[in-house]
C-alpha cells in the first residue's frame, strides 16, 4: 500500500525480509538456515525468492534438527561466519535449548570464543496456534546470562534491530511476533538504519503512570492509553525493545516521573519478564512509588487453542484499562 | 557379556564396511605401518608418554587433594586423540572431548596451561573460569568442549559448513564417547553432516563404558560404528590403542573430507583404564578385563612397532621418558607460580564486544 505522499508501506514483515536482504547483500558472512527456508520460501514466506538471489547453501534447508540447526550455526559463526536461524516457530527452540544455553551462551565467558548467530523465533499467539504454536519463550532464555534477545514492536524497530542483531558478535534471539507479521506497516526510511541493541524507547508520554511492556503487547498498552486520555488520566508506555540488557535507565526515569508503574507482557505471569522489572524497580525507586508495582500478564497456563479461551488468555485493553484505573487512584 | 571386543571381532563380528568398501581391520595392515615416517611415529610416541605424564601428574594433584574441582584422563585411550590430531593441517579445526588430552598437546596446548586450568589459575586458557579439560583457543583451531556430550558435533558440523560455504579444504575432526552417542544431538550432527557432506570426522572412543554403563546397557548393536549406516555414512572401526592405526585411518577420513566427499565416523576400540574421573574406583569393571587392556597399552603398543619397524630402541623411549617428565615439572612450576584470579574477574566476559570485526 501506499501513502497520500506516495510513498510504499511496510509490514512488520516485509520489514524482517529486507533486514534480511541488506545484510546478505552486504556481508558475504551472513547465510540463513532453517527448515523449509529455501525452497519454499519460510513457513511465513519471510526468505521467499532468497534462494533464488543468494543461492541454496546461503539460504540453507535443513532437516527437521533444531539442535543442530542452532549448533551448525554456533560452529560456523566461531569460524567467522554470520548465521541467522530460523525456529519454524519459537515453540520449537526448546529442542535446541542445550546449544542455546550451554554452548552459545556459555562460549564467551568460558575461553573467550564470540558466537555472533541470530536465531529468529516467530512468537507469541492470536492466531489460534494453541499450545505448541504461540509461545513466548522468553523467560527460559532471559534468565541465561551470555545471549541477547530482542523483541520490537513495530516494523522500523523490526528492521533495525535485526540488522544490529546480526552485526552483535553475540548470539542473539530474535523474537518476531507473529500476530504482527501482516497486521501494522509503515512508511520506513529509504537511508539505511540499525537499532542499537539494548535502547527502550518511551513510545507514548504521560505523567499519571508508567506502563512497560514490549511485542504486541505494545499495541494493547498504546490503546488503552488513548481510551484513558479521556478518562483524564495520561500513562506513559514504555516499549523495551531489547530484554537483554534491559535498559534499565529508561525504565526507572519513567518510574520517577510517574511514581506508579504496571509491567505488561504476554507471557505466563509467574518467573516472566515482568516479575524481573518489578524486582529492580522495587530496588532502585522504591522510594519514588506512590503505589503497588502491578503486572498484567497471561495466567499460568499453556496457550489454549480455541478462540474463546485464547481470547481470555491474552492480556487484552480491558485488563489494562481496569489495572490503570486501579493504579491511578492510588 | 564382557568378551574382550578384538577377539569378538576376530571372530568376524564387528568388522565394518570402510569408505573403499573393504573390511577394515582393527590392527591396521603391515603396508600401512609402512606409510608411517620414522619421524612421525617417534614424534607420536612422544606425545603418547607426554599425554600419559601430564595426566599422571594431574591424578597425584588431584589425590594431594590440590585440584578443586574433577580429574578426567585418557590414562589407556591417548592413541585416539594424539592419532587424530597428529593427522590434522594446522588450519584445520578440533572439537574434542573430555578424553582427548593427547589433541590438545598435540595442537599446542602446553603442559603449563593445562596444569594451570585444573589449578584455576588466570594463566589457564579460560582464566579460572572452567576447569579440567573444559578448553580451546580458536587460534589453535580448538572448539572448547563443552560438559554436555555430544553438544559439540552440530557445533564441529557447523564449523565445517562454514568452510564448506567458503570453498576451503579445512576439515573439522570431532570425537565423543560411545555413552555420547545416545544423545540426539550426535544423531542430528551425522545426518545434517551427511545430508550436505561437510567435512568433518566424527570419531568415537569406545571405552566399553559410559561412567559405570557398560556399552551393552547404552545401546543394542555391538558396534557403534553401526549408528553411521543409518546416515549413510561410511565408517571404520580401529584398534584405538594403535597410535598408527588411528593415525591412518584419521588421515584417509581427512582426506576424503578435503576432497569435499563428505563425513566418515571412526570407531576407536579401546578400554578405560582409570575411573571416569579420578574420584571413582570404577570396582564395577572386571579386574580380568583390564587386565587384559593392560597389555594392550598404547605407549607399550608403540614401542614395539617402533623397535620392530628400526624406529628406535629402549634407551631412544628412555630418553623421551626423561624429557617428557621434564617438562611437565617445569609446567607445574608454571602452573603454581602463577597468579589465582580475582573474584572480581568472575564478572568478566559474559558478553563479546559488540560489534568487533574480523573474528576467527
Ligand atoms: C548430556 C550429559 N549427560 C550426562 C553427563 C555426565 N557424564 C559425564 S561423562 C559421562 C559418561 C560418558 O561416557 P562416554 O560418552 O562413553 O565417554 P567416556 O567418559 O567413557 O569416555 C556422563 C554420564 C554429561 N556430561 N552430559
Amino acid at each position: 500500500m501506499t501513502t497520500a505522499t506516495g510513498a510504499q508501506e511496510i509490514t512488520y514483515l516485509e520489514a524482517i525480509s529486507q533486514a534480511l536482504d541488506e545484510e546478505m547483500r552486504q556481508d558475504p558472512r551472513v547465510f540463513l538456515l532453517g527448515e523449509d527456508i529455501g525452497v519454499y520460501g519460510g513457513a511465513f514466506r519471510i526468505t521467499e525468492g532468497f534462494q533464488d538471489k543468494y543461492g541454496e547453501w546461503r539460504v540453507l534447508d535443513t532437516p527437521l534438527s533444531e539442535s543442530a540447526i542452532v549448533g551448525a550455526a554456533i560452529g560456523a559463526g566461531m569460524m567467522g561466519m554470520r548465521p541467522v536461524a530460523e525456529m519454524q516457530f519459537a515453540d520449537f527452540i526448546s529442542c535446541a535449548f542445550d546449544q542455546l544455553t550451554e554452548v552459545a551462551a556459555k562460549n564467551h565467558y568460558r575461553w573467550g570464543a564470540a558466537v555472533p548467530i541470530v536465531i529468529r523465533a516467530p512468537y507469541g499467539g492470536g492466531i489460534h496456534g494453541g499450545p505448541f504454536h504461540s509461545a513466548c519463550p522468553e523467560a527460559w532464555f532471559f534468565h541465561t546470562p551470555g545471549l541477547k534477545i530482542v523483541a520490537p514492536a513495530t516494523a522500523y524497530d523490526a528492521k533495525g534491530l535485526l540488522k544490529a542483531a546480526i552485526r552483535d558478535n553475540n548470539p542473539v534471539i530474535y523474537l518476531e511476533h507473529k500476530f504482527l507479521y501482516r497486521r501494522i506497516k509503515e512508511v520506513l526510511p529509504e537511508e539505511e538504519f540499525v537499532v542499537p541493541i539494548g535502547q527502550a524507547k518511551v513510545v507514548r508520554e504521560g505523567q499519571d503512570l508508567s506502563l512497560i511492556t514490549y511485542g504486541a503487547m505494545v499495541h494493547v498498552a498504546l490503546e488503552a492509553a488513548e481510551i484513558l486520555e479521556r478518562e483524564g488520566i495520561a500513562m506513559e508506555v514504555v516499549d523495551l525493545r531489547t530484554l537483554v540488557p534491559m535498559d534499565t535507565d529508561t525504565i526507572l526515569e519513567s518510574v520517577r516521573k510517574t511514581s506508579k508503574v504496571m509491567v505488561l507482557h504476554e507471557d505466563t505471569k509467574t518467573g516472566g519478564v515482568g516479575a524481573e522489572i518489578a524486582a529492580r524497580i522495587a530496588e532502585q525507586a522504591f522510594d519514588a512509588l506512590d503505589g503497588p508495582i502491578i503486572r498484567v500478564a497471561a495466567p499460568d497456563t499453556p496457550v489454549p487453542y480455541s478462540p474463546p479461551l485464547e481470547a481470555f488468555f491474552i492480556p487484552k485493553v480491558d485488563d489494562v484499562l481496569e489495572a490503570a484505573r486501579g493504579l491511578a487512584a492510588y | 557379556m564382557n568378551t574382550p571386543i578384538i577377539e569378538r571381532d576376530q571372530q568376524g563380528v564387528g568388522a565394518v564396511e570402510n569408505g573403499s568398501g573393504a573390511k577394515a581391520s582393527l590392527h591396521g595392515t603391515k603396508e600401512d605401518r609402512m606409510k608411517i615416517a620414522k619421524a612421525d611415529y617417534l614424534q607420536m610416541y612422544y606425545y603418547l608418554r607426554l599425554t600419559r605424564a601430564l595426566e599422571d601428574r594431574v591424578t597425584v594433584l588431584y589425590r594431594q587433594g590440590r585440584i578443586a574441582g574433577g580429574a578426567y584422563t585418557s590414562h589407556g585411550m591417548e592413541a585416539i586423540s594424539v592419532g587424530y590430531a597428529y593427522a590434522l593441517h594446522a588450519d584445520d579445526v578440533i572439537a574434542p572431548y573430555h578424553r582427548d588430552m593427547g589433541a590438545y598437546l598435540v595442537r599446542g596446548i602446553t603442559p603449563g596451561e593445562v596444569l594451570a586450568q585444573y589449578l584455576g589459575k588466570r594463566t589457564g586458557p579460560t582464566k579460572g573460569k572452567d576447569g579440567n579439560v573444559h578448553l580451546g583457543d580458536l587460534r589453535r583451531g580448538i572448539i572448547a568442549f563443552v560438559s554436555h556430550l555430544a553438544d559439540n558435533l552440530p557445533v564441529a558440523a557447523g564449523a565445517a559448513l562454514a568452510f564448506k560455504l567458503r570453498g576451503e579444504t579445512r576439515v573439522v575432526v570431532t570425537n565423543t564417547g560411545d555413552g555420547g552417542t545416545s544423545r540426539g544431538d550426535f544423531h542430528e550432527a551425522l545426518n545434517f553432516a551427511s545430508v550436505r557432506k561437510l567435512p568433518v570426522v566424527f570419531f568415537c572412543n569406545n571405552n566399553q563404558y559410559a561412567y559405570s554403563t557398560p556399552l551393552h546397557l547404552q545401546m543394542a548393536i555391538r558396534d557403534v560404528a553401526e549408528r553411521a549406516k543409518a546416515y549413510a555414512m561410511p565408517s571404520e572401526i580401529v584398534d584405538g590403542n594403535d597410535v598408527g592405526a588411528v593415525y591412518l585411518a584419521a588421515q584417509r577420513a581427512i582426506e576424503r573430507a578435503r576432497r569435499g566427499e563428505g563425513p566418515t565416523f571412526i570407531e576407536c576400540k579401546t578400554m578405560r583404564m582409570h575411573g571416569h574421573s579420578e574420584h571413582d574406583s570404577a570396582k564395577y569393571v572386571p579386574r580380568a578385563l583390564l587386565e587384559e587392556w593392560k597389555k594392550k597399552d598404547p605407549i607399550l603398543k608403540a614401542e614395539r612397532i617402533l623397535r620392530e619397524w628400526g624406529y628406535a630402541t629402549d634407551s631412544d623411549f628412555q630418553a623421551v621418558q626423561q624429557r617428557v617428565i621434564k617438562e611437565i615439572d617445569t609446567a607445574l612450576e608454571f602452573a603454581e607460580r602463577s597468579p589465582l584470579p580475582e573474584g572480581p574477574e568472575a564478572l568478566d566476559g559474559v558478553y563479546a564486544d559488540s560489534e568487533r570485526e574480523g573474528l576467527a
